[in-house]
């Protein structure tokens, strides 16, 4: 068996597009990797890839369900015209990034384009003046219109190009690294507990459709049925122009979700489990919503006890989004951690101060 | 079929009192199938067997958008609120049917400024009446756009479109299926028009392997309409995706190779706006690989919706195809 | 058995009943942090009740009896939680002057000028805003937003980042009515804690106090999913918005048409609303029962807003649900209002329909 760095996985996991929906070459990158690190590994019926673990205690054992969604936001063929492609957006894209930028049509071929922006005399009134929405933007792939319509139809997924760069010491930039950087701590967390003996089932999740409908998760949920769910996710990182209260610096340690989504009493098993570890974190206050997974995934069936684990991440849903790896290292120890000394009688811990005495 | 739609179209149906069309529907089907219920939520649930085979659960909406009366005011006119996406511009100047069969049109507030269009709030009732005692309604009675059915020959008008067309699609498939290679539920469902209400408990229901709805989509083949390359009469649409959903990658895989095979018009489907009930399937218990087949429709929402009569055919014709087609992936 | 004899047998609402209510609502239970509530709850309803549980999301999940034997489940659902915020960041520690979020909706208006209290030690505060002195005509026209004001605990407090908070106003009767905060939704909590004490010759009843209510209609899902009831009723406050019209036109006697419920006019029985529309069987039967026992009810105009309602019904297959309400007016502010005798009315009307809850009404056409 190969262990990783994680300077390696991330690059793998970054590579394939797998834009929401359309994550089958992220989904068999996900299932190779894991294939040697688990007992099983399957795929859910909406394409969640599911490894399972089988714990050392024993049976019934309690199960512990660890997510990080796999697929990316991205863009779609939404029309074809004179071989300019129109386009819309997968996940939420803000269009002002997009003028200038190198992306690939996942057509019959895989095509690369650039985004172009029309000049205002070419546009309608309402277009003009600011900055030009989506859907009058064009793609241009430089080919003729009939070789255009040969290779591109109108749905075929439209990813950034792919541009994995280390910056400085620490640093690594991609596309997609929301939230690949989360399943580059996953995976390091199933490597590492080849080692280990856990005494609970752990399942890993790599969710689909998380920036669409959170419904990789839900539909995971509701066939797994974990006693736990880890939510493992990105938030937004302090950098040029970010609001200060609503930000945590990079590479200065992971953050661990408050609020009605998370269970408190797992959120102080956390923060005492980094504390003990010294893995600096930071508590951040989801006061209505995580906006993340665990938002649907709490609320399955009879309800599962659940925790946000958050790695930041700046530039969110560009193509040059940054995360430190050092913080990928954090929230990778602080789930092994857990998961590998997690009690086989913990569900009794986890109990709000009034449950009665049974 | 013109006649199974006109049948349809002209029966109200608002959101959460759908008592009416599901009873004419259950009269029809009955006959053509092994078992049918109805759920606690007033969904229609109608069942062909086939031993040893995924079941694939096919879905098309009862209800229409309609209204329903929060005030009475002294006069007797009557205030109201929609029922699901009731667009205030169709509004003013319209007719509106109860169920109780009380008649009446819709009037607005003086509008300071005539470019503006008011909002529902703005609007009111008038039903001939003079006082609360004379007045035909009460709070929380229910109405629809009242509109004859208008037959242009390749093509047909009238409100409820969305989405008795496919009603009719799936009654008609039904009717001249023969062999399935799955099992069959054909679900006529409620409280679509509110938040896909009575495919979500359905879907729960049935538990089905493979999910399929069948409702309107829009076009955009009408002057400075829609930016979108559906047109109508030029087949019916596979969905990829919609605002609430992306279509299984494989289901649309599956229809495409069915119709092309077939030889079958079709479009690719785009629509920027709107959700069906499709959602609520791909999200039911463990999930469940989904498609839609819609469509074109254009004015959708508004009390003259517009269908092209070959677009309907082709797609029966395409259901029926897609039925005895074992889809081509692996079900888990 | 005479008329009077049977009405020693009803509920109504006693000095004792508005003992608990003062306390339930006084309790402070942010969605999220429901705990305290959750604690009362118990301490009272424990004499009455087979068994108690708290589930993942710290929802009271309530079964009257052990045995569910006879031919209808019905499940109450009343939401312990309260509108309030979250303090998200320390901006000056030696001032004690914090950042803080909304949990729920609560229109911004009504926070600056209030005492606050947040945390577990009930740490006080307040929201403060600039003196008139200081600003300027154009200011004042416009809103003071979120983004703009603090919670001020002055030096040396000991809340922190995290803590759940809410408004100090306490509890008070004021002749036939009853002023408080978080009125919404203790009287739902205080009528389903009542009805838990009687018996119901046809049905099993079970009680769900909810969770996070106002951040979503969270708990009640799982809540509706594990207690799979044949029925669902839901118990609320809803906003009367009964005041008067301040628009003049000599030509139309205007009234006031969007007042959604009105003080005094009893239980509001919902028919539709943003996120359900209402069992058309279970409103008949609601309305009969009223009628039958002359019961003040008024129907809850049909629009926005929702209630737990709008998850209970899509859980499993189905279930059949209506909401009734207390009405309340200045709902999620500091101070709401709510009359006595609609409280009653509510407690009562339930109360017989349950009773009075034909066993094959889902066999009936909806």
């Amino acid at each position: 068996m190969n262990t990783y760095s994680l300077s390696i996985l991330l690059r793998r996991l970054t590579a394939p597009p797998g834009l929401s929906g359309y994550e089958d070459s992220i989904a068999q990158e996900v299932e190779a990797l894991w294939k040697p690190l688990v007992d099983q590994v399957s795929r859910n019926r909406l394409g969640s890839v599911i490894g399972f673990r089988s714990g050392r205690g024993a049976a019934p054992r309690p199960r512990l369900m660890l997510v990080a969604h796999q697929d990316s936001i991205g863009l779609m063929v939404s029309g074809i015209q004179e071989g300019f492609l129109r386009l819309t957006e997968i996940g939420g894209v803000d269009h002002r990034i997009l003028p200038g930028q190198l992306v690939q049509i996942h057509g019959k071929r895989t095509l690369s384009a650039v985004v172009v922006q029309p000049p205002p005399f070419l546009l309608p009134p309402e277009a003009q003046g600011g900055s030009v929405p989506l859907p009058y933007l064009w793609a241009d792939t430089g080919l003729e219109e009939s070789e255009v319509r040969r290779w591109v139809r109108v749905g075929d997924p439209v990813s950034f190009a792919r541009n994995y760069l280390e910056l400085g010491s620490d640093l690594v930039c991609s596309p997609s690294l929301d939230n690949r950087a989360s399943l580059c701590a996953l995976t390091l967390c199933l490597q590492e507990l080849c080692s280990r003996q856990p005494v609970w089932d752990v399942w890993a999740v790599s969710s689909t459709q998380e920036e669409e409908t959170l419904g990789g998760a839900v539909t995971s949920g509701f066939q797994i049925r974990p006693d736990i769910a880890v939510v493992i996710d990105v938030t937004h990182a302090s950098g040029p122009s970010t609001p200060s209260h609503k930000t945590y610096p990079l590479g200065r340690g992971v953050t661990l979700g408050w609020g009605p989504t998370v269970h408190p009493k797992l959120y102080e098993t956390f923060k005492d489990l980094a504390e003990k570890l010294e893995i600096p974190y930071k508590m951040e206050p989801m006061p209505r919503y995580s906006g993340t997974d665990a938002d649907r995934l709490q609320t399955v069936a009879e309800g599962i006890p659940t925790m946000v684990i958050s790695i930041p991440l700046r530039y969110m849903h560009t193509p040059v989004e940054i995360v430190s790896k050092k913080d990928i290292q954090r929230a990778a120890r602080l789930i092994t951690e857990f998961a590998a000394t997690i009690e086989i009688g913990f569900m009794d811990k986890l109990r709000w101060e009034e449950t009665p005495k049974t | 079929m013109k006649e199974l739609l006109r049948t349809l179209v002209e029966i109200p149906a608002p959101p959460g009192y759908e008592g009416l069309v599901r009873n004419q529907i259950r009269e029809w089907i009955e006959p053509l199938v092994d078992e049918i219920r109805i759920d606690p939520l007033g969904n229609l649930l109608a069942v062909r067997n086939q031993a040893n085979a995924p079941r694939l659960m096919l879905v098309a909406h009862m209800d229409e958008i309609g209204l329903m009366i929060t005030h009475v005011d002294q006069q007797g006119f009557a205030r109201f609120v929609a029922l699901g996406g009731v667009m205030p511009i169709h509004c003013v100047g319209g007719r509106v049917r109860f169920l109780n069969g009380a008649q009446g049109v819709i009037g607005v507030e003086k509008n300071p400024a005539s470019s503006e269009i008011p909002p529902l709030e703005k609007m009111f009732i008038d039903f001939g009446a003079s006082s609360v005692e004379d007045c035909p309604v009460r709070v929380g009675d229910v109405a629809v756009f009242d509109r004859p059915f208008l037959d242009l020959g390749k093509r047909v008008v009238s409100k409820a479109m969305d989405d008795r067309v496919g009603v009719a699609v799936l009654i008609e498939t039904l009717r001249r299926l023969e062999q399935s290679v799955f099992e069959l539920y054909f679900v006529f469902s409620v409280q679509e028009e509110v938040g896909v209400r009575g495919a979500t408990v359905a879907a729960f229901g049935v538990e089905p392997d493979l999910g399929l709805a069948v409702d309107v989509t829009a076009t955009g083949d009408t002057p400075k309409g829609h930016r979108m390359e559906v047109r109508l009469g030029k087949g019916p649409a596979i969905k990829i995706r919609d605002a609430g959903m992306i279509a299984d990658p494989r289901v649309v895989r599956w229809m495409i190779q069915t119709a092309e095979k077939a030889k079958i018009p079709y479009q690719r489907e785009i629509l920027e706006f709107g959700g069906t009930d499709a959602r609520a399937i791909q999200l039911s218990r463990s999930g469940v690989p989904t498609g839609v087949l819609s469509i074109p429709c254009r004015y959708i929402h508004a009390p003259s919706e517009m269908v092209d009569m070959e677009d309907v055919e082709n797609a029966v014709r395409l259901l029926l195809r897609l039925l005895r087609t074992s889809h081509p992936f692996e079900l888990m | 058995m005479g008329r009077n004899a049977e009405n020693l047998n009803q509920p109504t609402i006693s000095a004792e009943h508005l003992r608990l209510l003062e306390k339930l609502c006084n309790a402070v239970a942010v969605s999220g942090n429901e705990g305290e509530v959750r604690h009362l709850v118990m301490e009272q309803i424990k004499p009455y009740v087979h068994t108690m549980q708290i589930d993942a999301l710290g929802n009271l999940l309530v079964y009257q009896r052990e045995e569910r034997s006879k031919p209808l489940t019905v499940m109450i659902a009343a939401h312990m939680d309260e509108v309030g915020f979250m303090l998200t960041s320390e901006e000056d520690k030696e001032e004690g002057i914090f950042r803080f979020e909304l949990v729920g909706g609560i229109d911004p208006h009504h926070l600056a000028g209030k005492t606050v209290q947040a945390g577990k030690g009930r740490h006080k505060g307040v929201i403060g805003c600039k003196a008139i002195h200081l600003t300027t005509p154009e200011e004042r026209r416009s809103s003071l937003s979120i983004e703009g004001l603090r919670v001020d605990f002055g030096g040396g407090g000991r809340a922190k980042v995290g803590d759940w908070g809410t408004f100090t106003t306490p509890f008070q009767k004021i002749g036939g009515s009853v002023r408080a905060k978080a009125l919404d939704n203790r009287l739902g909590v205080a009528i389903a804690m009542e009805l838990l004490k009687y018996e119901y010759p046809e049905l099993n009843l079970v009680v769900a106090f909810t969770v996070q209510e106002e951040v979503g209609l969270r708990g009640a899902k799982v809540a509706a999913y594990a207690l799979n009831p044949d029925i669902a009723v839901v118990l609320d406050c809803t906003p009367a918005y009964d005041l008067p019209l301040q628009v003049e036109d000599s030509f139309y006697p205007l009234e006031n048409e969007r007042y959604n419920t009105r003080l005094g006019r009893g239980a509001a029985i919902y028919l539709s609303d943003r996120a359900t529309i209402s069992d058309p069987r279970l409103v008949a039967h609601f309305v009969r029962t009223a009628e039958e026992h002359q019961i003040p009810y008024q129907f809850r105009q049909a629009g926005g807003g929702s209630t737990d309602a709008g998850t209970i019904h899509l859980q499993r297959a189905g279930i059949p649900t209506l909401s009734i309400s207390v009405p309340g007016r200045y709902l999620h502010t500091s101070a709401s209002l709510a009359r006595i005798s609609d409280w009653e009315s509510t407690l009562r009307l339930v109360y017989f329909a349950l009773q009075t809850l034909p066993v094959d009404i889902l066999q009936s056409d909806r």
